[in-house]
């Protein structure tokens, strides 16, 4: 496997991917900003200043503190503290903990549900691939933040009351796959459609390969580039619905907060003059959505193989 | 041209008839409308006699019928929250919306527009990639925390603009406007620049993708060899022909606009329908979201038929592909 390994670095490095990252610094920049943010967020129990779920942590003798630059700033509360005391670095160490999770985790359902509705549907045809492609018609004809809120309001109001606030983070993430499928189905469907009249994957049927195999190994794994940009600019999309929704206080309870419920809960205080309670969590959450965005633009392009 | 006609409009009609029994789904099994309707202290007997009049008790498919057959007059019944008409609710808020997604609208063509044929026509210049890295953010930011940005910066450090309402409003028949008095302008500004910030970057990397096809045109290059002015080539000639979508698209956004403008109308407290609509959905006001949901959809799905059937006008072949 060494060998494997050794070689492995050795095409990474020959690869058309590897050279036209070289030479675009925008997305150089943004997968280090990315790469620390992700890491500063999954590691947040181990380097925040201040447990911010603990309420035992919280002072309230250091609370509306401002942040350390100026004049009444205290260390160790570098962006400030917030009305109850809580470190605000904390806050959105936790926060992005939550938002980057919550994204993740809808990119990876919809492709799941997409992936295998887009193959089936463009591998078989006929009324499966019809009644699908309705059905995303109907989704696509509907502003998706109206749909993404109805459905976080409907499944709240179906679950009892007790599981409402422990299962936000699962109704959100339904939420946003429903909303997102659609388009892995639609770019899976349409390379199917392609691959399946092509000559290795009639050879496989000749030999009897069974079709969920032919599906899986042969035609998947050809059709896997457009959904990769897919995937990149819609795991900034989802980070960007979830916090919408929240913002508008049907996303994650303030005992849990993601940058959009910080953001929520931020903004009571714009008035009061406590601007960093909701400047930094905001700053957060636009340079994630944006370092996924020029991410995502970076691989488009250096995917296309018309632009090269 | 029939065909096509009677096709896209079925088309249409399934799509709404499918969001009607979204709305009817929700109406009829979130929550229990006759708990919501009544008080904790109601009688049995008082219980039975709205569950009859309300038609609970007949059959499936005779509820959604009806409940289509409401709705197309308009009638979704009473908001369970403050027991008024919810079709009056909404006509009430429909025109401040109105007046702030059409306000972005033709803020994101004044400005998309130009920003669009600069990059086009100085491409790879700093200026160029520069406003194209700022159309990158402008995308990335969501629209809430560009209007905290903005009432930061215009109501809270400098105090020039306010951050919340609508001004004072002038009622012309049942349509109240803003647009009349001073206050109500000023109180537009920020709500309309946050709501078109996105709108903005959308036209301007159209524009720009549409001019750098018409300039690599012969009849451009005509123009500039029969020695016109660079100016007139770019904008009556070339911008002239990069219209066409343009307009397009912005008739197909203004639905989202109009969905969009629900996060806006939050974070500036504008009394639009957007706000009616969220605080149906944190009160739960069933027959306020369920009316809210039907009426965005029809304008979303109203204006895309139109530009479609507009299009299969003006080009045959649409409609012969769409016939076959």
């Amino acid at each position: 496997m060494a060998a494997t390994e050794a070689s492995l670095g050795r095409r990474i490095r020959d690869s058309e991917l590897w050279w036209s990252l070289r030479r675009h610094r925008a997305a150089q920049v943004a997968i280090v900003m990315l790469v620390v943010i992700i890491v500063s967020a999954f590691a947040a129990p181990l380097i925040a200043p201040q447990d911010p779920y603990d309420l035992a942590s919280l002072d309230l003798d250091n609370s509306e503190l401002p942040p350390v630059w100026s004049a009444d700033g205290r260390w160790p509360y570098v962006l400030g503290t917030d009305v109850q005391g809580r470190d605000v670095l904390s806050a959105i160490l936790y926060g992005s903990r939550v938002s980057l999770a919550i994204g993740l985790a809808s990119v990876l359902l919809s492709m799941a549900v997409g992936l295998s509705l887009g193959l089936v549907a463009g591998y078989f045809g006929g009324v499966i691939d019809n009644v699908l492609m309705r059905i995303a018609d109907i989704l696509l004809s509907i502003p998706t933040i109206l749909i993404a809120i109805l459905v976080t309001a409907v499944f709240r109001e179906l679950l009892p009351v007790g599981l409402r606030e422990t299962l936000s983070a699962v109704i959100l993430v339904c939420a946003i796959a429903l909303t997102a499928w659609v388009q892995y189905a639609r770019t899976v469907r349409a390379s199917t459609m392609v691959e399946r009249g092509k000559e290795y994957v009639l050879a496989a049927r000749l030999i009897r390969v069974p079709a969920s195999r032919i599906m899986l190994t042969h035609i998947l794994p050809n059709t896997l580039t457009p959904v990769m940009v897919a995937a990149t600019l819609n795991f900034g999309l989802a980070i960007l619905i979830e916090a919408t929704l929240s913002f508008l206080g049907v996303g994650m309870p303030p005992t849990e907060p993601s940058l959009g419920t910080l953001i929520r809960i931020g903004n009571q205080y714009l008035f009061s003059g406590l601007w960093w309670i909701v400047v930094f969590p905001a700053a957060q959450l636009g340079l994630i959505v944006l370092a996924v965005n020029v991410i995502g633009d970076w691989l488009r392009d250096a995917l296309n193989p018309k632009l090269r | 041209m029939l065909a096509f006609l009677v096709k896209r409009t079925a088309n249409a009609a399934l799509v709404m008839l499918t969001v009607a029994f979204m709305a009817f789904m929700i109406f009829r099994f979130v929550g229990d409308p006759v708990e919501m309707m009544l008080n904790e202290q109601a009688t049995q007997a008082e219980r039975a006699e709205l569950r009859e009049r309300l038609g609970l008790n007949d059959g499936f498919a005779m509820q959604f019928v009806r409940f289509v057959t409401n709705a197309l007059q308009g009638d979704f019944g009473i908001s369970y929250r403050n027991q008024q008409d919810v079709m009056k609710l909404i006509g009430e808020r429909f025109p401040a919306t109105f007046e702030l997604v059409i306000v972005a609208t033709i803020l994101s063509l004044v400005v998309g527009i130009p920003l669009g044929v600069i990059t086009a026509i100085h491409r790879d210049s700093w200026l160029s990639d520069t406003l194209q890295m700022t159309s990158i953010v402008g995308v990335s930011l969501p629209s809430f925390v560009v209007g905290i940005v903005l009432i930061l910066i215009f109501s809270i450090t400098l105090g020039v603009l306010p951050a919340f309402g609508r001004g004072d409003v002038v009622q012309l028949g049942w349509w109240s406007t803003g647009v009349l008095t001073p206050s109500g302008r000023a109180a537009l500004v920020l709500p309309a620049i946050s709501l078109s910030l996105f709108q903005i970057t959308l036209v301007m990397r159209l524009v720009r993708a549409e001019m750098l096809e018409v300039l690599r045109t012969d009849f451009i290059k005509f123009a500039r060899a029969r020695g016109l002015p660079a100016r007139l080539v770019n904008f009556r000639h070339a911008l002239r022909n990069c219209l066409m979508p343009v307009i397009t698209m912005t008739g197909m956004q203004i639905g989202n606009l109009i969905a969009f403008a629900l996060i806006t109308e939050t974070v500036f407290q504008w009394p639009g329908m957007g706000m009616l609509f969220i605080q149906a959905v944190t009160f739960v006001d069933i027959p306020v979201m369920a009316a809210y949901l039907v009426l965005v959809s029809f304008i979303f799905v109203a204006i895309n038929t139109v530009v479609d059937i507009t299009y299969a006008v003006v080009d045959p072949r649409l409609r012969e592909d769409a016939a076959r």
